[in-house]
């Protein structure tokens, strides 16, 4: 049991980069959901569309997805730079509006 | 140990602290330089994976361009002249919960899973056959999101220049 385990950790497999998208993805949700800074939040959602992305080429590498994962991680970066252009500039219309970027003093639309 | 899994644990390391040091740090200029580590590690574990291409991209999108806007953002929006760029927490106790909680899940569903697995492909190099499959199967993707990329760049210069123009009239309306 004991060499086996160590044996499982000397060979990095597709579980090995699993699990590292499984840290990453969930250290993305906490920036996501503990900051009330909108550029944190911004920055926690970057990480979480990387961890998605290393699901991605790890599967098309040790599955039959092959290169179709490649393609899908390629369009998700072309998604990403589309995303972070149009929210900061959203975020810089917010600070003239109301001159602060905390997520919880922007509550205009709250009944 | 073969060299492989030294560069695998070094390289997720990497990527798992800075990300960690992003998380958890007070300051957001500080966020924003470990954010980079993050993503220079996360390029590294695609070359570990044969995706030179896609490592390639990350350097040059995520490193060279959307980090960069966020640096800029960063600078745009602080907030008075105290420039101390802090960056406050709430709700730490419910969020670390629940995001230990997702990272539980994921991990217990990932190792549990008989995944099907082949004999990996060793290539070379990925870039002719990722340019024959853009230029063939994905064609249609791949116009569809140029032209998504066009519109959001127009959108996004449209939306910061008009602020320049109408910012007083916007101001006064507020102040009212």
């Amino acid at each position: 049991m004991e060499f086996s385990m160590v044996q499982w950790l000397a060979e990095p497999g597709l579980t090995h980069f699993l699990i590292v998208s499984a840290i990453l993805f969930s250290l993305g949700l906490m920036a996501v959901l503990s900051k009330r800074n909108v550029i944190m939040v911004l920055m926690g959602v970057e990480l979480i569309l990387n961890s998605a992305n290393i699901n991605f080429i790890a599967f098309s590498r040790y599955t039959e997805l092959s290169l179709d994962g490649h393609m899908i991680g390629l369009f998700v970066i072309i998604i990403a730079a589309a995303e972070a252009a149009v929210a900061l500039a959203i975020v810089l219309n917010i600070y003239n509006r109301f001159n602060t970027i905390n997520l919880d003093e922007i509550n205009l639309l709250k009944g | 140990m073969e060299l492989t899994a030294i560069l695998f644990y070094l390289f997720s390391i990497l990527t798992v602290g800075a990300a960690a040091v992003m998380v958890f740090s007070r300051n957001i200029v500080h966020s924003a330089f470990a954010l980079m580590f993050a993503l220079v590690g996360v390029a590294s574990l695609y070359v570990l994976l044969y995706a030179d291409f896609l490592a390639a991209t990350q350097l040059l999108v995520y490193v060279g361009g959307i980090l960069i806007l966020i640096l800029f953002g960063v600078m745009l929006t602080t907030q008075g002249h105290n420039l101390n760029f802090k960056s406050v927490s709430v709700n730490l106790i419910p969020a670390s919960i629940l995001s230990v909680t997702a990272a539980g899940l994921l991990i217990f569903a990932f190792t549990t899973t008989a995944w099907a697995f082949i004999e990996p492909v060793e290539r070379s190099e990925t870039v002719y056959e990722l340019g024959m499959l853009l230029m063939g199967d994905y064609i249609l993707p791949f116009i569809i999101v140029g032209v998504l990329l066009l519109i959001a760049i127009i959108g996004a210069i449209l939306m910061s220049t008009r602020l320049a123009t109408t910012s007083d009239t916007t101001s006064s309306d507020l102040t009212e």
